[in-house]
């Protein structure tokens, strides 16, 4: 029985300078904790095959990664299907050290945005430097877009992931059409 | 419009991804206290011209509250600290007293 | 007349004609005009009218500092006021008309204003209209709105869009002149990141138009091989029709591209807002012609004298066949010899200097056949909706006329300011240069950004440098300190060669002649889009308005839409004189963002229609705007207020909807509520700082209702705390509150109590969070099945996690009704399932669906306060009656310091009571009751007000909260509440518990 529904069920538009896809539902764990402690640093690399990721930066591998949320937080991205036993896992390995694992999965959405006009897009949103020199492949940023918060890491060259708050996820993916009309090349990067 | 480097996650962003949160190092006075004290916690804050101690929160990046120092005159920052702290840290101050010799705020110098 | 030359015209491609219309006439351009030149190519001079006196204005500049050569452009949701025709760019079907008059441009009833000039002096609206004071509002300010404004504002919506975007950079430059692109070569060269910004459609400034050599190069050429080198360069981004708007703190940068203005019929936005940091940034704005302040300055067909010799050199276009020159500088002399080089005839230059040495430029127009009359000027201008001749006169003296010299054009030159505004903006200092009687930039005295360094630097005329080898030789330096304050090391190329003509001295020219009478000056127009003369300033300076800021609001001088590009430093020049005090000492207005006036679009960027908040939606959305919902904004989130079925009312609904949850069963959709996750072996000790009330007692398995004040004592929030496992609580949230309540447990564990082992997560979002409520609600979880939720397996107050229907869920046992209730968190994603499963087991258990409204009424009939109704941010606990759920055991809690305060502990607090009128009707929200007397403002006393009021169907009347003085204590008294509608509703002081007082219906 497939009753669990992605935010806006995985639509797409591509009548743009980038195109604009809504993930299907992806396992995402908030992890708090020392992020240097054994506990932590085995519950997270464990639940993905994923290295630690330093600061500032995400290492993500088709569904998996391992996202850097702040110095006591990670974000755990895994598939949607296997949160529970992922979870337990994690909550066996981080045993009875302080630290805070919690599915929210469900809370979130996730955006693809792609193509040649990507990069030009993102940053009609962000305030954040996405010129070559300042945001490339491995970078994960918090940030916002235009009014809400969001999080975004290049998986790929001229592709962005974007993740932002379910509730949210239209105004969001309204707002990247926005951005990727037809005619608003800025030509930059 | 400022652009501030969070201690926490090392990223340097404008004004609009943080939030100020007023006066830094304030010491909280709880049941106890004398009214002049409570007092002196809630309300009583520094209105410096030059140099000035703030609490600031990355909000729409780490989530991290940290300090700044700054000047009020000419908005320049002297540097942004951890907020696990009861002072600058001496390294600041004297960075701060290159800048503006003879500084003071609060009990600080 | 002015009229299209058969040559010239730089700009103009004539292969492509351009069809446009002005007030509805079509006319002829070409492309590569501006709406300016191709209306002067058609002859129409007489563009609007000014503001105060209705004055027939005419074209004056060829750029952005144009005063009067505003109009409408555009029609319905295109249509702007007030766009400037000389920056325009004409286009076929663009389509203008003029502002400011009635009935018409060519005769304006409004003119008589002008008759009356002398009787509208400066300040007369403020000395006028002030007694007697009840006309104002019937009388004088309709009349003043009526003939206030210039263009009219736009009625339909705008039918574009509008972008931001954020730019980083090494070295911004902004102007796009021989200056900026040398500066922005000798940047880039270093290897520095580049954006250089030109605010019209073309590259080079006035270079081109005034000529000259570079490296031996005609500077034409020059500027087209600096801009193909730029081009090539990876690292630099070359942007026309992008305008610098503003500079502001810490190296930000506003630019005001525009897209498609010249170009209506292109895909995309139409401006974009350019949001740049930039480590460095030069100013390479240039610099703008002053005009001279003569009688009869304004009248059309009196032009600067740059301006005159762009529309020859650029447009091909002639503003009149015999152009009167008046100048007190060497420059305007480029526009004689323009002129006579296009075949015009200039009968006479009138130099009102008289120089000590007949410099180059001088020379040639001697030889050019030009009559020069040295020391001399115009004593007034002739002609009225257009320039039939000039009255000469000495400068030197009063103003006899001396000779009358026909002309349909006069050309003046006052000396020129350079744009000082991008370099003020954030605090860049001005100094007063008497050689060319103007201000510049203090270069020791920059702007500063975060790390305390300079980081403006202005470059070439907008430096005060006039010769093109000080030019170029200013551009180059400050394009190479620039890359080095960036952190690249400057390249050792050495600038090019620019080569300067040597130029006869400037005298400053304030008034002309200089002891012009008043009759004169009262003729002498500063400010020509608001109608500011020098008798005006002198007035103002008499009347005591001795500051330049004071005498600028008085006179409304340089508060126009062009902000005083021409008319400042004449003015202040003027009060300077008149205060008998140096200029310096008078110094500048300030100088504020943006340059030229930006459209709101580009500031709101993406945020307008669906974009101009964002709208937070819950899991269950599509299904309430298929089913009737009449949302309501609760912060961000949109929650359905009713349920609205067809043939109701929203009224009709809630009230259904309120009673079919006592009566049979209601579904309401709370996965707004806020939900945080608190863990570790402090997170007890926490909630009990944060509560008011004590959480840590609290056992797994329970729920218990607690309070949140801030530090200072006010409610914030308050919510139903679930101990999930020994160090393990949900805290649930109002539904705006998440967020702010997620970052006040933030604040308190990252400043306060850092050594606690606390980890807070909000996990709001993660669940759909249903209300089942009513008499009814067992059984519809019965039916889904999978869980016991018999009173004796999940009693009130209690929580379960297990299976529903074949859903994971966690189930608690609370009400905010009153009723049997259960709230059920599901996945976000499971969300819409399990909603429709719910509907399907309660299809025979009287099911509906119910909106925020009766869940308020609901609430109210059981007298439960709520965040936001009982409390403003000045209720404490105690005033709600609250007291039990402070905690005596504890030592400190947030608030509890502040509780002790002697205003806090005070008995004459208002307090919570139930208000029930005497007729059963409904008391007004927000209702005051009334006291005894009047305050000191005259001003009945207050003893209580309404927070909560409703009519409730299942108690058939209306019931209210409100807090009262004393309330508690006088329960039974009436008071009386006067409605904004004259009314005086009566009500009785009652218990605020209307409904199932004992709570027998909950505890089932």
């Amino acid at each position: 029985m497939s009753k669990a529904v992605s935010a806006l069920g995985g639509v797409t538009w591509t009548d743009g300078i980038a195109t604009v896809h809504e993930a299907p539902l992806q396992g995402m764990i908030t992890v708090r904790g020392d992020l240097t402690s054994k506990g932590v640093i085995k519950a997270a690399t464990g639940a993905t095959g994923m290295q630690m990721p330093a600061q500032g930066t995400a290492n993500c591998n088709g569904t998996k990664g391992l996202c850097w949320m702040s110095p006591d937080e990670l974000l755990v991205l895994c598939a949607y299907g296997d949160v529970a036993q992922v979870l337990d896992g994690m909550r066996a390995a981080l045993g009875d050290q302080h630290g805070l694992a919690v599915d929210v999965s469900d809370a979130r959405a996730l955006f693809r945005v792609a193509g040649k006009g990507a990069l030009e897009v993102m940053a009609k949103l962000a305030p954040v430097d996405f010129r070559p020199s300042a945001f490339g492949h491995g970078m994960f940023r918090r940030s916002r877009l235009a009014q809400v918060p969001a999080a975004f890491w290049m998986q790929e060259d001229d592709a962005f992931h974007v993740v932002c708050f379910r509730s949210q996820a239209q105004y969001v993916f309204d707002l990247l059409k926005a951005a990727g009309q037809k005619g608003s090349e800025v030509s930059i990067f | 419009m400022l652009i501030l480097t969070c201690p926490c996650c090392g990223q340097t962003g404008e004004e609009t991804e943080f939030h100020a949160g007023g006066e830094a190092h304030l010491k909280r006075y709880g049941p106890g206290s004398s009214d002049i004290e409570f007092e002196g916690y809630m309300f009583m804050r520094e209105n410096p011209k030059g140099v000035h101690f703030e609490r600031w929160r990355h909000v729409y990046g780490c989530g991290k509250w940290f300090h700044a120092a700054r000047c009020t005159m000419t908005l320049e920052v002297f540097g942004t600290y951890p907020a696990q702290t009861l002072s600058p840290p001496q390294e600041l101050r004297d960075k701060i007293s290159e800048k503006r010799p003879g500084w003071s705020w609060r009990d600080f110098a | 007349m002015s009229t299209r030359l058969a040559t010239g015209g730089r700009l103009l491609n004539t292969d492509i004609p351009v069809s446009f219309t002005f007030n509805g006439k079509t006319l002829k351009g070409y492309a590569g005009d501006t709406l300016a030149s191709a209306l002067l190519a058609n002859d129409q001079m007489l563009v609007g009218r000014s503001f105060k006196y209705h004055r027939p204005r005419g074209i004056v500049a060829s750029g952005v500092e144009e005063p009067n050569a505003l109009v409408n452009l555009g029609t319905e949701g295109t249509f702007e006021p007030n766009q400037r025709a000389t920056t325009t760019e004409l286009f076929d079907g663009l389509r203008a008309t003029s502002q400011n008059h009635w009935p018409s441009l060519e005769f304006d009833v409004g003119a008589i204003n002008a008759k009356l000039s002398r009787f509208m002096p400066a300040g007369f609206y403020y000395k006028m209209f002030i007694h007697p004071r009840p006309l104002w509002k019937h009388v004088y300010e309709p009349f003043i709105r009526q003939a206030a404004g210039l263009g009219q504002a736009p009625k339909a919506r705008d039918a574009d869009r509008y972008e931001h975007f954020y730019a980083f950079c090494d070295v911004l430059v902004v102007g796009g002149g021989i200056a900026g692109l040398t500066a922005a070569k000798a940047a880039a060269a270093s290897g520095a990141e580049v954006i250089l910004l030109e605010q019209t459609a073309h590259w080079g400034g006035r270079a081109p138009v005034d000529g000259g050599h570079v490296d031996g190069a005609p500077v034409d050429k020059v500027v087209d091989e600096l801009v193909s080198e730029l081009s090539d360069m990876s690292n630099v981004t070359l942007r026309l029709r992008t305008m610098g708007a503003g500079v502001y703190d810490h190296g930000y940068v506003l630019g005001y591209e525009r897209l498609r203005d010249h170009a209506p019929a292109q895909d995309g936005p139409r401006h974009r807002l350019w949001r740049i940091r930039a480590r460095h940034t030069i100013t390479a704005t240039g610099a703008l012609e002053r005009p001279l302040s003569f009688a009869g300055n304004d009248i059309p067909g009196v032009m600067l004298a740059s301006a005159v010799r762009d529309y020859v050199v650029d447009y091909g276009v002639s503003v009149g066949d015999r152009t009167v020159v008046v100048t007190n500088n060497d420059d305007a002399y480029r526009s004689a010899l323009a002129l006579k080089q296009a075949g015009l005839d200039v009968p006479v230059i009138l130099d009102a200097r008289v120089p000590a040495f007949d410099s180059p430029l001088i020379e040639q127009a001697k030889a050019a056949g030009i009559r020069i009359l040295m020391g001399h000027g115009v004593a007034k201008v002739l002609g009225g909706k257009r320039v039939t001749g000039v009255a000469v006169c000495a400068q030197a003296g009063e103003g006899a006329v001396l000779e009358e010299i026909a002309c349909d054009a006069v050309a003046m030159s006052g000396g020129w300011s350079p744009v000082v505004h991008l370099w003020s903006h954030c605090g860049g200092k001005l100094h007063w240069d008497n050689d060319f009687a103007m201000f510049r930039p203090d270069v020791d005295k920059a702007p500063t950004g975060a790390d305390g360094s300079p980081f403006v630097s202005p470059a070439g005329s907008a430096n005060g440098h006039f010769g093109l080898a000080e030019i170029i030789g200013d551009a180059h330096a400050k394009g190479r300190s620039a890359a080095q304050a960036a952190g690249f090391a400057s390249s050792k190329r050495n600038a090019p060669d620019g080569e300067s003509v040597t130029e006869a001295p400037m005298a400053p020219v304030w008034l002309m002649p200089q002891g012009a009478g008043i009759a004169l000056r009262s003729k002498a127009w500063l400010d020509y889009q608001n109608d500011v003369k020098v008798s005006d300033v002198q007035l103002a300076a008499q009347e005591g308005f001795e500051s330049v800021e004071h005498a600028k609001r008085y006179t409304t001088l340089g508060m126009a839409t062009d902000q005083g590009k021409l008319s400042n430093i004449n003015g202040l020049a003027i009060l300077s004189d008149a205060l008998d005090q140096p200029i310096p000492q008078t110094g500048t207005t300030t100088f504020r963002p943006p340059y030229t006036p930006i459209s709101m679009g580009a500031i709101a960027g993406e945020a307008s229609r669906e974009l101009f908040q964002p709208i937070r939606r819950t899991p269950l959305h599509d299904w309430h705007t298929a089913n009737g919902a009449d949302f309501e904004p609760v912060g961000q989130w949109q929650r359905p207020y009713a349920y609205v079925r067809s043939g109701e009312s929203v009224h009709d609904a809630v009230m259904r909807e309120t009673k079919n949850v006592r009566d049979n069963l209601g579904l309401l959709d709370a996965s707004t509520l806020g939900k945080i996750v608190v863990k570790g072996p402090d997170a007890g000790r926490f909630l009990d700082m944060l509560y008011t009330n004590m959480m840590s007692t609290l056992k797994p398995g329970k729920c218990r209702y607690g309070l949140m004040c801030g530090e200072n004592g006010f409610l914030i929030d308050d919510g139903v705390v679930a101990r999930i496992d020994e160090d393990t609580f949900l805290c649930h949230t109002t539904t705006g509150g998440a967020e702010n309540i997620h970052g006040h447990m933030e604040e308190w564990l990252q400043t306060e109590w850092w050594d606690w082992k606390v980890y807070v997560a909000n996990v709001t979002e993660q669940y759909a969070q249903i209300a089942v409520v009513g008499p009814n609600a067992r059984a519809a979880l019965e039916a889904l099945g999978g869980m016991d939720v018999s009173k004796e397996a999940l009693g009130f107050m209690e929580w379960a996690d297990g299976t529903l229907g074949g859903f994971d869920a966690r189930v608690y046992r609370i009400s905010f009704s009153g009723e049997l209730s259960y709230e059920i968190a599901v996945k976000a994603s499971e969300g819409q399932a399990f909603w429709d499963a719910l509907l399907v087991v309660g299809e025979t258990l009287g099911v509906m669906p119910y909106g925020t409204e009766a869940l308020h009424i609901l609430r109210a009939e059981k007298g439960f306060i709520m965040i936001g109704d009982e409390t403003d941010g000045t209720v404490i606990p105690q005033d709600l009656g609250l007291h039990w759920a402070l905690s005596k055991k504890k030592e400190d809690y947030l608030g509890k310091r502040a509780h002790l305060r002697s205003h806090m502990a005070d008995p004459t607090r208002w307090q919570l009571v139930g208000l029930e009128t005497t007729d059963g009707s409904t008391l007004p929200d927000g209702a005051y009751a009334v006291a005894e007397g009047h305050n000191d403002n005259g001003q009945r006393n207050v003893q209580g007000r309404v927070t909560s009021t409703y009519h409730s169907p299942n108690l058939n009347k209306g019931i209210a909260m409100g807090l009262v003085l004393n309330g508690p204590d006088r329960m039974g008294e009436m008071l009386e509440f006067p409605g904004t509608d004259g009314k005086i509703y009566a009500a009785r002081i009652v218990n605020p518990v209307f409904y199932d007082p004992e709570g027998d219906k909950q505890n089932v």
